[in-house]
């Protein structure tokens, strides 16, 4: 029997074969789809054992409104008990599977591979861009900040990685709109 | 009006949206519960002129549920908590 999926070949959350890269003025947006998520909820009552089995894994679990970035998994919260988890693609295709492995009963466990867009953001300085975009005041947020907020009226993970790199997750279906707002600020500030 | 969130500090109202009186939490058990009593639960507010207890649910940001306490006269917020610290402090969830 022919295969029903020779046809078909995988898109970016954009629409393209590969992705897209934008530079306008001093704001660089880079679309990201190498990279595995999983969202992780504690159980109830197993706040300890999930602290231990995490600890044994390399798994982070940062405190409220942070993230933390190591080999081979990143983490930010997201909401108390709950945290996002990434891994790159390449070797961490099943990451659930995986945490699952390491992690047992005590934490529930939920692909997001390919649920949302990420849009890595570089600027000598975001503040200026994210000030019209969103609420969140990045200029007095420490490295490490992550936080949900609203851009373009799309609830978006917002999580500074460095002074000048800043990572979004924005839900995949409006992706287009996402980068246009981003596109379109961006050319304000030019 | 800025709502000093308990875990993320000051945010602005429009990420929140507004539920209703806190005494929601305290819903009666459906099965035991009298016609009468289910009737106050479901239609009955008070409507304080000054202190007033309500939810909160912080929809643009980590969706958590707070019990603000504010001042329907002045919008004066006094205290912000944790619903659900607010629903085990009252022997919920245990």
């Amino acid at each position: 029997m022919p295969d029903p999926h020779a046809g078909l070949k995988p898109q970016t959350a954009l629409g393209h074969d590969v992705p897209v890269t934008i530079t306008i003025g001093a704001v660089t947006i880079t679309e990201r789809f190498d990279v595995a998520l999983a969202s992780l909820a504690v159980r109830r009552g197993r706040d300890k054992d999930l602290a231990k089995a995490a600890k044994a894994a390399d798994l982070p679990l940062p405190p409220a409104a942070m993230a933390q970035f190591a080999v081979p998994y990143s983490a930010f919260w997201m909401t108390p008990e709950m945290w996002m988890v990434e891994a790159p693609f390449a070797s961490h295709e099943e990451i659930t599977a995986g945490l699952k492995t390491a992690l047992g009963d005590t934490a529930s466990l939920t692909e997001q591979t390919d649920a949302w867009v990420r849009l890595d953001i570089t600027a000598d300085n975001p503040v200026p861009l994210f000030e019209r975009l969103s609420n969140i005041d990045l200029a007095t947020k420490p490295v490490g900040f992550a936080a949900r907020t609203v851009i373009e009226h799309l609830g978006t993970y917002l999580i500074k990685r460095s002074p000048t790199d800043i990572t979004l997750y924005g839900p995949r279906a409006s992706a287009q709109s996402l980068l246009h707002a981003l596109e379109v600020t961006a050319k304000s500030l030019l | 009006m800025i709502i000093n969130h308990p875990i993320l500090g000051p945010r602005d109202a429009q990420e929140f949206v507004y539920l209703g009186d806190a005494s929601l939490i305290n819903r009666p058990d459906g099965l035991t519960a009298s016609p009468a009593e289910m009737h106050d639960y479901v239609y009955l507010r008070d409507n304080p002129a000054g202190l007033h207890r309500e939810l909160w649910y912080h929809e643009q940001g980590d969706r958590s549920w707070l019990v603000v306490t504010r001042n329907t006269v002045t919008h004066e917020i006094t205290k912000v908590e944790m619903a659900r610290d607010v629903a085990r402090s009252m022997g919920r969830s245990k």
